[in-house]
């Protein structure tokens, strides 16, 4: 990419966070803007890349907020258990799109505990593997199932290096407006889409996070907070030797 | 023939909110002239382009929807339950999709799938 | 070698009709069992979040690969000009044909949205190795039924090798195809190697040849044909050589992964701790599908004696079936290496805590849909080989070894 364009791309997004009056300081949380935001009109594009960086050392043990929040925000807990189930079963069959891992390193012992969702690869290994193209990578990277045209194969669940795919494995009675659902088909954390095409910019779990400990925003935009946070502290990506270029980073693993 | 002129019919009345007959208006105790399309002259398109047209508009619509991220359009689905489903006595919405409703009616007595609604949801939704 | 003539199989109507009627209340069975999964959804199955291909995929993989290994026999005869094989060829193109449509049954039975095979067809994305595969197998049917007019038509006799060579060179690159489904899937530790092509490949050598065997044998023998035993010699020694083939890639396979500590934990697992799948790696891959059939075929009695060829084809296909079972489930059983240096002690996701492996066990739904894709395989086998001439009406030494010694 030339400077120039590099520049222009700057401006554009400096007077697109200015604009969008997003609170923009290191370690601040980004608010979601008031629900009077207009719906998307024009396509998405790469100019943004929608990302977050998560600070495992801020993240609680034994606290789930941020899993309860993306539950109810897309429509998981509406989910019920078919009768007859086996319930231990169901637990493993059931969809998630966020879950809580705890860690203990094997030499010192130290536990850490940090949200495992979609890593929105830039080179999603599902996108790679669907045989119909339904995995796929929005320009903006968020990386979702086009449920109209996925077949169940689970191809992509195979693929992720990450587990964060779920295959919905019964019928599902009552669903959102904005997240539909529906048996057969493979879904995944889309960093709360229906929000930020609505002119929203947080995510759910951000919001329901009272430690602070996951910051969105735009990885393109220099000024984001999420940007000023990966350049102050140290991150990594998850399995990095894959090199797939996660839009979700940790720090303090 | 007979048969396009009674989906005509029955649309044209569905969006007037008239009673068309027996059998259209059974499901639920779906109440009459409740949903917001029963006081408007007319849908996002003429009536006619709607009838003949409607699937490939939110075809074309999901597509956009879905890959680029545009919402604000007029041919979304969402748009379309907002709009046609009726309400109880109650005042809660009944699904678009239960039988005799202003999708399924229609869609029954043509014998055309119905699949939007495997997935999405088929009464309004939060705003 | 004397002139060779085909005929139907001749065996009595009742008998016929009757194992097409077991054969249909199976698939019939299965069909059930296909409505009950895809009517409750797949919470009815074994299948989770975790281990999301199960039973039908096994069932399904290792028809397919036998499918591609099936039609060996006709390329040895066509491709490689061995004329001893030549006579065996139609009935090798029709069950590679059959075994592949009974694979792929079962497969697409399993999807999530069968009704969407149609999308299937029209939505491409080429990097999948699945998209390409759907152009392998639609294509190796095409081919195929090619071949079989080829080689019952003499006016196409000119057509007959070209399309034979082609043919085989289709079959290596579905099998390819078919091994990379795994191969490369970069993110679980038991695939992403590019050693599971080609021993993909090798497997579908001795599965194909194990089923046509068995097969063979069994046809000729219902309706009164003769095998000679110097066919039959070449075959099992051939099914000798392949068998060995499968035991020396498995060997390079798990040699690699030994070598390099990343891969210690997973060969622990598969090798030593991972229960079911240990005991399903060295008692049907290892033992059942290669030790004891090596042991037979090579013993100077047992190997000569048909129902020790028998046994030997049968063992094969078992301990096929046990190391499709142990790549499919076992590679996704074993969980994933996230966070290298560190022990997940606690998952709302089922993370492998403590580096317990994930949870399988195949439901009878599952089981009854495999069970219907072999039972596919025969009767698509058995109407065909009624209808059409593919069967050398005998196989005895004197007709079709060319290098038959005259008494």
């Amino acid at each position: 990419m030339s400077s120039t364009e590099q520049q222009g791309r700057r401006g554009f997004l400096k007077k697109a966070a200015t604009a969008a009056a997003a609170v923009v300081a290191p370690g601040v949380v980004l608010h979601a803007l008031p629900a009077t935001a207009a719906p998307r009109t024009e396509a998405v594009n790469a100019k943004v890349r929608w990302g977050m960086l998560i600070d495992a050392n801020k993240c609680a043990d034994g606290c789930n907020d941020c899993v309860t929040a993306c539950d109810k925000e897309n429509g998981l807990d509406l989910v019920d258990m078919p009768e007859g189930a086996d319930e231990a079963h169901w637990e493993r069959q059931r969809p998630r799109w966020i879950r809580q891992v705890k860690l203990k390193d094997n030499l010192s012992g130290k536990i850490t505990n940090l949200p495992m969702m979609c890593q929105h690869c830039e080179k999603p290994p599902c996108v790679d593997v669907c045989p119909t193209g339904a995995s796929f990578r929005r320009a903006d990277g968020i990386v979702m199932v086009d449920r109209h045209i996925c077949i169940g194969c689970r191809y992509c669940m195979m693929a992720c290096p990450y587990k964060a795919r779920s295959f919905i494995h019964a019928e599902v009675a009552e669903k959102l407006t904005h997240t539909p659902r529906g048996k057969g088909c493979v879904e995944s954390c889309n960093l709360c889409v229906h929000r930020l095409d609505n002119g929203g910019r947080s995510t759910a779990c951000q919001d329901a996070c009272k430690h602070q400990a996951i910051v969105f925003g735009d990885l393109n935009d220099p000024d984001s907070a999420v940007s000023q946070a990966l350049k102050k502290y140290p991150s990594v990506q998850i399995r990095a030797d894959l090199k797939l270029n996660t839009g979700v980073r940790y720090s303090n693993i | 023939m007979i048969r396009i002129r009674s989906i005509m019919l029955f649309l044209a009345s569905a969006v007037l909110g008239l009673v068309v007959g027996p059998g259209t208006v059974l499901a639920g105790e779906a109440v009459e002239g409740t949903a917001k399309a029963d006081k408007l002259e007319q849908c996002v398109e003429p009536t006619a382009v709607m009838r003949r047209n409607h699937f490939t508009f939110i075809k074309h619509q999901r597509d956009l929807t879905v890959r680029q991220g545009i919402r604000g359009s007029k041919h979304s689905l969402a748009g379309c339950v907002d709009c046609h489903a009726r309400k109880d006595a109650s005042g809660k919405a009944v699904p678009v999709d239960a039988p005799g409703q202003f999708c399924a009616g229609c869609h029954e007595y043509v014998a055309a799938s119905l699949d939007c609604f495997s997935c999405h949801s088929a009464v309004p939704g939060e705003k | 070698m004397k002139k060779i003539h085909f005929s139907e199989w001749g065996i009595e109507s009742p008998r016929y009709w009757g194992m097409l009627a077991v054969l249909g209340a199976i698939i019939a069975i299965a069909g059930g069992a296909v409505y009950y999964m895809e009517h409750n959804g797949h919470w009815v199955t074994g299948m989770t979040n975790q281990v999301v291909w199960g039973m039908p995929h096994v069932f399904a993989i290792f028809l397919i690969v036998a499918a591609s290994g099936a039609l060996n026999v006709a390329s040895i005869g066509t491709a490689f000009g061995k004329k001893a094989y030549q006579p065996l060829g139609r009935l090798s193109a029709l069950l590679a044909i059959a075994l592949l449509a009974g694979g792929l049954a079962v497969l697409v039975l399993d999807l999530g949205q069968p009704g969407r095979l149609l999308v299937a067809m029209t939505h491409y994305n080429f990097k999948s190795i699945f998209a390409w595969n759907i152009y392998l197998y639609t294509g190796f049917f095409a081919i195929v039924a090619f071949y079989i007019w080829f080689m019952m038509d003499h006016r196409m006799k000119a057509w007959y090798k070209p399309v034979g060579i082609f043919a085989f060179v289709w079959r290596l690159l579905l099998t390819t195809g078919t091994g990379s489904i795994f191969g490369f899937l970069v993110a679980r530790q038991g695939y992403d190697a590019a050693i599971l092509a080609p021993m993909f490949v090798i497997m579908s050598f001795a599965y194909g040849l194990a089923v046509y065997l068995l097969v063979l044998m069994f046809v000729f023998k219902a309706d009164g044909r003769e095998i000679g035993a110097g066919l039959l010699k070449r075959l099992k020694n051939l099914l000798g050589v392949f068998v060995a083939a499968v035991l020396y890639f498995t060997l390079v396979y798990h040699l690699a992964n030994l070598y390099g500590t990343e891969n210690h934990a997973y060969e622990a697992f598969i090798l030593r701790d991972g229960g079911i799948y240990t005991l399903l790696f060295w008692g049907g891959w290892v033992l059942a599908g290669c030790l004891i059939p090596l042991g037979i075929i090579y013993h100077p009695a047992l190997g000569n004696s048909r129902s020790g060829i028998v046994a030997a084809a049968t063992l094969v296909i078992l301990g096929g079936f046990a190391t499709v079972y142990v790549i499919v489930i076992g590679g996704q059983a074993f969980p994933m290496a996230m966070f290298p240096g560190k022990t997940i002690v606690a998952s709302g996701f089922f993370d492998g805590v403590n580096g317990q492996p994930m949870l399988y066990a195949p439901s009878l739904p599952e089981i009854l849909l495999g069970l219907g894709g072999v039972a596919l395989v025969l009767l698509l086998t058995f109407i065909g080989i009624r209808m059409l001439r593919f069967l050398p009406t005998t196989l005895s030494d004197e007709v079709a070894d060319p290098q038959h010694a005259k008494p």
